[in-house]
């Protein structure tokens, strides 16, 4: 079977055709692929380097937008107090926004699947010490713990920001994943995967693994959000990324200080961006809730 | 050391310092001396003040408490209301409004919902105040409230709403959910056909059921409440532990962090229990006998 039938396939398949007929599922789709590709694309779209200094014009600070009064050609969206361009800068934080969310869903996804399927498969203590961990980060929340954890730490970055979210953030897919485990382990074509004689190793990732992707894939899509949306609360209260680094949470922080001055661009546009993200990928993670759920009919519950 | 003895000390002074922090004895030693003063409600003197750590807290624990308390009633009250109408009728336009509006709930990080109601009901319309908890009065030693002032009522309002918006989308969706199930049980049918009075139906009937996954929600919820505070008390300049947990957090000091911890897993550990006595009264199933 080559390329171009597969795509084929795929056009027709049912779900595909759930998917595009889904307004909110396809305006999610659309909202992220847009930002994303500014995203990416920021040094070639921007119309200048907010982390540049060289480039920066103190003169042009507190632009307002290009449609207000005292506006300035190259600033769509203003400038800040520095005389950074919005709208560039907005760029550069949606990058950290996605590099923070990308990156946490993929390790933290990891070792949660990894210890999820190892605890549902053997059980003991292993799942004993990993569950009863996960119900106390549970209860503590990860939100303060990541807080605690950068808190104490003294050089901050993106990276160690990632590191925060993701020594909480595996226990959302560990239970998620031993749940599915636990579901499946007892069926018969697991037993009949022995009786062929597949090892422990081979039946987790061939047999199991297959039935959980499903749960974890919305529970991956919850969890972006989630990680966006806690780099950029971090970033706001001063513990997240350095002040060299573009953050939407920075920018939200330093736009605080000028909304009595009447200055709301500095904080409604980097605002309605954060929004965007987590909104769009929460349209995506409800369709993808719906369509995986066999129990539930659109429009009925969920 | 540095911010201990001070930039300026001489090295005789740091010394002196290290031996009265005890910081010349080995690390287990440290320890075991940490942990019988912290049995003891003693979690030593703040680096900054030179106070101790836990009469910080207590002191402005009844602030944080307040407005914890208040957010929590808001997210309970409108969160299974607002619920219990959308499931009503989930077809109709004020649903779909509801619904799309508890959406941006769980969508808007707490800190742009602070923010956004500091530019609509203080910048532009200039009604609520937007820092400080206002005018307070002194109920007992220790504990000052601002329930009975309107100038403390009308400082709360604001944060309240802030802290409890995501509590509150949470709670809407949860009992929607719930509610939706429940309501296509034989059993409330039966109540219907009985004749009862919807409003028995609907409340007795339909969300005593529906309510257990928001009360396990609600007290799985509380530990990002309290996070959350951490946010809300920061935009809004609030006298509470939040805040002294952020200056601790500049300032590196370290037993106002450790202490804060402790104060807040005994909270979140009390909530988590209260929330299991509770199911006993909503589900007599899983009474113990």
């Amino acid at each position: 079977m080559n390329k171009g039938i597969t795509i084929f396939r795929i056009l027709k398949s049912k779900r595909f055709n759930h998917y595009i007929k889904d307004i909110s599922a396809v305006t999610g789709s659309l909202i992220l692929i847009i930002m994303l590709i500014g995203a990416i694309f920021a040094p070639a779209i921007a119309p200048q380097n907010p982390y540049d200094m060289e480039t920066l014009y103190l003169a042009d600070s507190l632009v307002p937008p290009i449609w207000m009064e005292g506006g300035k050609a190259p600033f769509i969206l203003g400038t800040d107090d520095q005389g950074r361009d919005i709208f560039s800068t907005i760029l550069y934080g949606c990058r950290t926004s996605f590099t923070v969310g990308f990156s946490v869903i993929l390790i933290a996804g990891f070792i949660g699947v990894t210890i999820g399927i190892l605890s549902g498969f053997y059980r003991g203590l292993l799942e004993t010490v990993t569950m009863r961990l996960a119900d106390a980060i549970f209860s503590f929340s990860t939100t303060l713990i990541a807080m605690l954890f950068l808190g104490v730490l003294k050089s901050h970055g993106v990276g160690t920001v990632i590191l925060a979210i993701v020594i909480t953030d595996w226990v959302r897919y560990a239970r998620t994943m031993r749940g599915s485990v636990l579901g499946v382990k007892e069926e018969d074509y697991i037993s009949a995967a022995r009786a062929i004689g597949a090892n422990d190793l081979r039946i987790m990732i061939k047999y199991i693994l297959p039935n959980a992707i499903p749960p974890i894939l919305v529970v991956a899509a919850v969890d972006f959000g989630a990680a966006v949306m806690l780099e950029a609360t971090l970033s706001f209260l001063g513990v997240g990324v350095p002040i060299n680094k573009p953050s939407l949470g920075m920018m939200v922080s330093i736009g605080k200080n000028y909304i009595y001055a009447g200055k709301w661009w500095l904080v409604v546009f980097p605002g309605i961006a954060l929004i965007l993200i987590v909104f769009g990928i929460n349209l995506l993670a409800d369709w993808l809730r719906e369509e995986f759920n066999p129990k539930m009919t659109k429009g009925k519950a969920g | 050391m540095l911010t201990l003895a001070g930039r300026y000390a001489t090295k005789a002074q740091q010394e002196a310092v290290r031996v009265n922090m005890g910081l010349d004895k080995p690390f287990y030693v440290q320890y075991i001396v940490f942990l019988k003063n912290a049995v003891k409600g003693d979690f030593g003197l703040s680096y900054v003040s030179q106070t101790p750590v836990l009469e910080l807290i207590l002191e402005r624990l009844p602030a944080s408490i307040e407005l914890a308390m208040s957010a929590m009633c808001i997210a309970l009250l409108f969160g299974i209301g607002l619920g219990v109408l959308v499931s009503l009728n989930p077809r109709n336009f004020i649903s779909r409004v509801i619904m799309t509006g508890s959406l941006f709930g769980i969508s808007l990080p707490t800190f742009l919902i602070g923010i956004l109601l500091i530019m609509i009901f203080a910048v532009y319309l200039g009604v609520l105040p937007t820092f400080g908890r206002g005018e307070v009065i002194k109920i007992t030693e220790g504990w000052r409230t601002g329930f009975f002032t309107i100038g403390g009522l009308s400082h709360l309002i604001l944060p309240a709403f802030t802290l409890g918006m995501y509590q509150l989308a949470v709670l809407l969706r949860l009992t929607r959910g719930g509610m939706l199930e429940v309501l296509r049980e034989d059993y409330i049918r039966t109540a219907w056909a009985k004749g009862l009075p919807s409003k028995m139906v609907i409340f007795k009937h339909a969300l005593r059921n529906a309510l257990i996954p928001v009360i396990t929600m609600a007290g799985l919820q509380f530990g990002e409440l309290i996070a959350f505070s951490i946010v809300t008390e920061s935009i809004f300049q609030w006298p509470g532990t939040g805040n002294l947990l952020l200056t601790a957090v500049y300032e590196t000091d370290h037993p106002v962090i450790v202490a804060y911890v402790m104060v807040t897993s005994i909270i979140i550990l009390f909530v988590n229990l209260f929330v299991d006595i509770l199911y006993g009264y909503i589900n007599p199933k899983i009474r113990y006998e």
